[in-house]
């Protein structure tokens, strides 16, 4: 599949936040595609607590823009029987920590039913999360999971770094057959940037985007570490030359891009916000050397929380959260 | 159209039939589970025939149901194929999931039966959501789950039928009360005697019924079907009913005695529904005794189909996670369709293998 680069992105687009450009997807597809309907906790009514479904509500009605009962279990379950008869629900999981609750439904019916059944159902179910600290929120609202996910079979798991990805995997999330978890990382909602307006743009599944080219270094980034690495990237721009990778889709994942990326440049840096053991930077990590092992000049780094839990206090928060300083200082050891 | 109905003689001999279907195709399961024919493990429905032929013979063909781990019973209640769930059994290329599935899964989410289901409680919420898609597409069915006493302890299952009762779907759920999850008694997992007195807390009708008797199965449910269709939501039905086996085959059951296992068979659900259709002037023995014999034929005939059918390849092992393949997955098949065992070996055949930059 072929990456996004920088040099190939739509031509009509508009300037819009992450948030807008989620909305602007739900919009579309609702319009789209009468099977299609939201539900989740306070989705409806309220607009969503992160605002992230807003007027939709008013625009489509309460059929079609659902308010649950505080039953992740049931509603999650309720969204996989769904899609298996026929309808395409994309659900809100307020946060990314409550999916513990809805875990069974997760794991044992929407991961397992397709192959289960010999592929005799299909799942167009999509589960939108909100992942990540920063905003003092503690422990149990401040959770990265999407490695769970993403390493749980039956699974597509993708994770946006920019308004035009957070557009374009969310329509391709609803567009896919097959169960899609998107994970929003709350402090990103408020970024902006050019999104296209086409209503057919989808950010294919599988496919990474290059941010930003450049010959020394490999960044891969996910989520806020995206914005953060392109302006560590640009603040070194003219000493060290950063190439900032953006998988965007976590399972299936773009491996060709980003190992194309350091037979280039020699170098990896991979920055994801979920705990550094055992998970989604080991995968990247794993496949490069599987695939680039020989063009490596130094050993690969990673950047991510420190096998803690998000703590509260914002010092304590500042602490383990990995930031565009954290990349900065892993390029600084590179190069 | 409803397959059959027992409000005519016609539709009360299917009943019957598929009745001793169910009987005979766990006997046959039982057996060659026993001779060590059929992998994993199998939960019999004998005893339990009168809940899940009484349910499916008020629903309508397009119907669903969503099952348990004993959910043959309900296969060939909502008129499965013998062939292909015996085949499934097996683990057969033929069987419903290409022998992906087996017995605790089997499903045809095309004739309606979303699967049977290795965890317990999980049947409930995918029923729910089943009747959600009909509600939203506006469509003329119901969805039913089944599923046991011991499941009725989970959250899950209260979390569906309070969404079910909440949105007024229309959803059935069905309580297959046979005084046991595995080997603890009711009575030790509920502290009511009545598990339909649960269904007050969501403010929907919940009714008991003798679930060894198939014709009242059928009415309860016939009504929480119309109820349903009429936009009024959900109904919770408890069937009282018994499990002659033991929990899975293999069970020793120490915690049960015979003569309570004999008790219930006093009123065995074939048995007695056969002497209501001979008193009926509906049946004579000889003509039981013919279908008796036209029904073990065609469970001769599912074991013979599923020990002639062929296994999967072993490349189907990575066929159906997605609809589109991902390359995760795809390396693997293609060398299991090649038959080469170079895929498993890591992402890719590597940069520079030849080895010149080893020792820079
Ligand atoms: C979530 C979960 N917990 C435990 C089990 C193990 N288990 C399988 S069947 C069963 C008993 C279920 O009892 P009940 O719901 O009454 O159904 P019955 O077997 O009587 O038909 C248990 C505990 C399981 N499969 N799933």
């Amino acid at each position: 599949m072929m990456a996004q680069t920088e040099l190939e992105r739509a031509e009509e687009t508009e300037t819009m936040t992450v948030r807008e450009a989620i909305r602007l997807a739900l919009r579309e597809e609702l319009e789209r595609d009468e099977d299609v309907y939201l539900m989740g906790e306070d989705v409806g009514l309220f607009g969503g607590v992160l605002e992230v479904t807003g007027d939709l509500y008013e625009d489509f009605g309460e059929e079609r823009v659902r308010d649950t009962p505080i039953s992740e279990a049931g509603f999650m379950g309720a969204a996989t029987g769904s899609a298996a008869t026929g309808a395409r629900p994309v659900v809100e999981l307020m946060f990314s920590d409550f999916a513990g609750v809805s875990m069974e439904q997760i794991m044992n019916q929407m991961a397992k039913m397709r192959y289960m059944f010999g592929g005799k159902a299909e799942m167009p179910v999509t589960v939108r999360t909100t992942e990540g600290g920063g905003m003092g929120a503690a422990s149990q609202h401040s959770g990265t999971i999407h490695s769970w996910i993403a390493h749980f079979p039956g699974l597509k798991a993708v994770a946006p770094g920019t308004p035009e990805s957070a557009k374009g995997l969310t329509k391709a999330a609803i567009r896919s057959d097959d169960p899609v978890f998107v994970f929003e990382n709350k402090m990103i909602y408020e970024q902006r940037g050019e999104v296209p307006t086409d209503e057919d743009f989808v950010a294919p599944l599988g496919a990474a985007a290059v941010e930003r080219e450049g010959e020394d270094v490999t960044v891969v980034a996910t989520q806020r570490l995206v914005g953060e690495s392109l302006e560590t990237a640009d603040d070194l721009a003219g000493d060290v030359s950063v190439e900032v990778i953006d998988p965007r889709s976590l399972y299936p994942l773009d491996t060709e891009t980003i190992v194309e990326s350091v037979r280039k440049t020699g170098r990896l840096i991979v920055a994801d916000e979920s705990p550094l053991s055992y998970g989604t930077h080991a995968e990247i990590v794993a496949r490069v050397q599987e695939e680039a092992f020989f063009s490596l000049d130094a050993p690969i780094q990673r950047v991510g929380t420190p096998d803690t839990h998000i703590p509260f206090s914002p010092t304590l928060e500042q602490e383990v959260l990995p930031s565009g300083d954290d990349v900065r200082d892993a390029i600084d050891l590179l190069t | 159209m409803a397959d059959f109905d027992l409000e005519s003689a016609e539709g009360r001999l299917e009943a019957l039939r598929r009745m001793v279907t169910i009987r005979a195709f766990d006997e046959e399961a039982g057996d060659r589970f026993a001779d060590g024919e059929i992998p994993g493990f199998v939960h019999l429905y004998i005893g339990e025939e009168a809940v899940g032929v009484g349910t499916c013979a008020a629903l309508e063909s397009d119907d669903y149901i969503a099952s348990t781990h004993r959910g043959h019973g309900h296969c060939i209640a909502k008129g499965l194929d013998p062939k292909l769930m015996m085949a499934e059994l097996y683990g057969k290329a033929d069987g419903y999931c290409n022998g992906k599935g087996g017995s605790m899964h089997i499903a045809d989410v095309d004739a309606g039966m979303l699967g049977a289901n290795g965890i317990v409680g999980a049947g409930p919420p995918l029923a729910t959501g089943a009747a959600l898609t009909i509600d939203y597409q506006d469509r003329d069915q119901v969805a039913v789950s089944f599923c046991g006493d011991g499941a009725v302890a989970q959250g899950q299952v209260h979390e569906a039928i309070n969404l079910a009762a909440t949105w007024d779907l229309p959803a059935v759920f069905v309580v297959e009360n046979n005084g046991y999850g595995e080997a603890t008694p009711l009575d030790k997992q509920h502290n009511v005697e009545n598990l339909s007195d649960t269904a007050q807390a969501y403010d929907i009708p919940g009714l008991t019924v003798d679930g060894m008797d198939v014709t009242a199965v059928a009415e309860a449910v016939a009504e929480a079907r119309a109820r349903a269709r009429a936009g009024d939501g959900p109904t919770f039905i408890e069937a009282k009913t018994y499990r002659y086996r033991g929990h899975y085959e293999g069970d020793e059951e120490p915690y049960r005695d015979a003569d309570e296992i004999e008790r219930w068979k006093d009123r065995d659900p074939i048995e007695s529904f056969k002497r209501r259709l001979i008193d009926r002037g509906e049946l004579t023995e000889d003509e039981f005794d013919d279908l008796q014999a036209e029904v073990d034929a065609i469970i001769e005939e599912a074991c013979a189909y599923a020990e002639e059918a062929p296994a999967p390849s072993p490349a189907e092992a990575y066929d159906d996670m997605f609809v589109d393949t991902p390359p995760e997955i795809e390396r693997f098949a293609e060398a299991a369709r090649t038959q080469t065992d170079g895929g498993r070996a890591g992402y890719g055949s590597g940069d520079d293998t030849d080895g010149d930059h080893r020792g820079d």
